[in-house]
């Protein structure tokens, strides 16, 4: 039972690559953190960090308060889970789980019991004897939360572990290891780049990008007020709609909905925030689209549609929508025609604002 | 490739068959010349039927020695090329195995120069540097002795190399597992890499110890005591004898007995050494 703190930690390679940008987070006894961040972000190394895989080149990392900078990974108590598991090949399940426990000098009877323990929470129990490479991926898996389990660190760290299943088995084991931690109310910071997993796992996320954090909350308070167009984008699925508040057509219809100060540039608006309609729109917004394309994916229908006015581009950046582009999501599968026009309208709640750099957020 | 052929596998096997044939042939001449006395084989009529004094001639040539010649038994011969091997395979394996571990896993100044160091000797076999190699070799005092037999071969360049490869491919997180479980470095290598290295090592085993097992200048040149002499020397000096006739049955017994010890090994250890040759798991 810990809490992880980290004071200003920055790490820069021997070449000059500044790879962490100075980074503080507080990690509660018994939270679970997700660090979320597209590939390149420094989310892994931060962790690596965190286990004492990587050196640190300023800031404190504290686990328990303790500072840990210089102290061995081993002498950490912490345990990792790895994406490829990492299990030692020619050792039996049990062996594995036992290793760090026996280089510990424990004693066997001890060893028994938290091996036999974690076997029975992970239903490993009849393959205990068995070598790693006779198990399914999802096995796998389990094995190496075993060995982190038996361990009874005082926190867990799990750098993408999900990344190797199938995505039926992930979601499986997404379940479980939240139910897991829960159990366990062991303090866990938790890697992936997948913002669904995020999402659903943690009591903390830190959406990191190029280095830095972009926010810190509850994953529902990012969700709903994200503070830049960077978490915007990147969390929810499709990503949030973000206009140019310069269009004359929104400038206009914006003129009744709340003073434009001066630094405001973006609007944002959630695919599943609007709703078609011919109705008028009370301090909300409407726009005007033609439909491009549409996804049934069954509950759900997608619909991209372009904005009149606006030439059709391509995106910047991967994951972002191209300029004019506009995504709406509806519920069903009834959905108009390609080439139909439609009006899509969002209230006033649900508009998102932002700096025309996309780095801050504006209340509304 | 499916090929719709008219005699079948037929011809395959026909090729196959005169190629066992090729490379068995000579080896059986040496089985049938070892049984028979020394003036059938001397009168140059070759028989290719057994005969009948293949319990004398395996007697004298392992155990007496026939007398006629300065001579020793064979049986001492085959125990000092045996030691010989088994010290120049089990220390190119140690010495190699701990070079590449170094090199692989751990970062040191001048890192890359010790391999790429190590990697140029391979351009300096025995035969290169047999003169500086003698010369220490007899400065040491390990003429005839089985250190200065077996040291002077056991630095090999190939199975570091080897080795090095092999452990290039063992994942790094498992390395860091191993940390985080609380594992130094040599508790690393005896509890995880060694094992890991099971297969490779045999597999390496059989091609040292036949590589050990066949030195011939080297011996020749350090052992002068007829005690201290090894098989394939033995066999030379068998039929390098002066004002006698060469006594074609020891010589050919001697040959068929030091095929035998590398034919062990290998059927011994055959399916360690397929597996190390072909195995990816990890």
């Amino acid at each position: 039972m810990a809490s992880v703190t980290l004071r200003d930690v920055s790490k820069t390679y021997p070449g000059g690559f500044e790879a962490i940008k100075g980074i503080s987070l507080e990690v509660g006894d018994g939270q679970f953190c997700v660090l979320v961040g597209p590939s390149g972000c420094g989310k892994s190394t931060l962790l690596r960090m965190v286990a004492g895989l990587e050196t640190i080149t300023g800031g404190d990392i504290d686990i328990g308060g303790r500072i840990v900078n210089q102290i061995e990974p081993a002498e950490r108590d912490i345990a990792m889970v790895f994406q490829n598991y990492a299990l030692y090949p020619h050792m039996s399940v049990y062996n594995n789980m036992a290793y760090g426990l026996r280089n510990r000098g424990m004693g066997e009877p001890e060893i028994d019991t938290r091996v036999q323990e974690a076997a029975r929470i992970l239903e490993l129990g009849a393959m205990l004897e068995r070598k790693p490479g006779q198990l399914s991926g999802g096995q796998r898996q389990r094995v190496a939360m075993g060995r982190a389990i038996v361990r009874q660190p005082k926190v867990f760290l799990f750098d993408e572990p999900l990344s190797n299943l199938d995505a039926k088995l992930r979601i499986a084991m997404r379940v479980e290891i939240r139910k897991l931690q829960r159990r366990l109310k062991t303090t866990s910071i938790y890697v992936t780049h997948d913002q669904l997993e995020a999402m659903t796992l943690g009591d903390i996320l830190v959406v990191m990008n190029g280095g830095r954090v972009e926010q810190i909350g509850n994953p529902l308070e990012i969700y709903q007020k994200p503070a830049t167009t960077f978490v915007a984008s990147f969390i929810g699925a499709p990503p949030m709609n973000l206009l140019p508040l310069r269009s004359d057509e929104i400038k206009s219809q914006f003129a009744g909905v709340s003073r434009v100060t001066g630094d405001a540039g973006l609007l944002g608006i959630r695919p599943e925030d609007f709703v078609i309609s011919s109705d008028g729109v009370a301090g909300g917004i409407a726009l005007g689209l033609t439909v491009e394309a549409i996804e049934r994916v069954g509950a759900e229908t997608f619909i991209y549609g372009s904005r009149q006015h606006e030439g059709q581009g391509i995106a910047a950046n991967p994951g972002e929508l191209p300029p004019g582009e506009v995504i709406v999501r509806i519920p069903g599968a009834i959905a108009p025609a390609i080439g139909e026009r439609i009006r899509a309208i969002a209230p006033r709640e649900k508009l998102h604002l932002f700096s025309a750099d996309g780095r801050k957020r504006i209340d509304l | 490739m499916v090929e719709h052929r008219r005699f079948g596998n037929l011809l395959p096997h026909l090729v196959l068959l005169a190629g066992v044939a090729i490379v068995a042939f000579p080896v059986y001449l040496a089985i049938i010349a070892s049984t028979h006395d020394n003036t059938v084989i001397a009168n140059g009529q070759m028989p290719l039927y057994p005969g009948t004094h293949a319990i004398e001639t395996y007697w004298n040539t392992i155990v007496s020695g026939t007398g006629r010649t300065t001579r020793a038994p064979v049986g001492g011969m085959m125990l000092n090329s045996l030691i010989m091997a088994l010290g120049i395979a089990a220390g190119k394996i140690a010495i190699s195995i701990i070079s590449a571990y170094a090199i692989v896993f751990f970062s040191f100044p001048f890192r890359m120069t010790a391999f790429w160091t190590i990697f140029i000797t391979l351009m300096l076999p025995v035969e290169v540097r047999i003169f500086p190699t003698y010369k220490i070799t007899s400065d040491l005092s390990m003429l005839d002795s089985y250190s200065g037999l077996i040291l002077p071969l056991i630095a090999s360049a190939t199975a570091t190399l080897l080795f090095r490869q092999f452990f290039m491919t063992v994942p790094k997180e498992l390395v860091e597992a191993s940390k985080i479980d609380g594992a130094g470095p040599i508790r690393f290598f005896w509890d995880t890499l060694l094992p890991l290295s099971v297969t490779n090592i045999a597999a390496l085993f059989v091609i040292l110890f036949i590589y050990g097992w066949n030195q011939y200048l080297w011996p020749l040149l350090i052992t002068t005591r007829d005690d201290m002499q090894t098989i394939v020397i033995g066999i030379k000096k068998i039929i390098d004898v002066h004002d006698a006739l060469t006594e074609w049955q020891v010589a050919m017994a001697t040959a068929v007995l030091a095929m035998l010890p590398p034919v062990a090994v290998v059927v011994l250890m055959q399916r360690l050494f397929v597996k190390g040759l072909i195995e990816t798991e990890k």
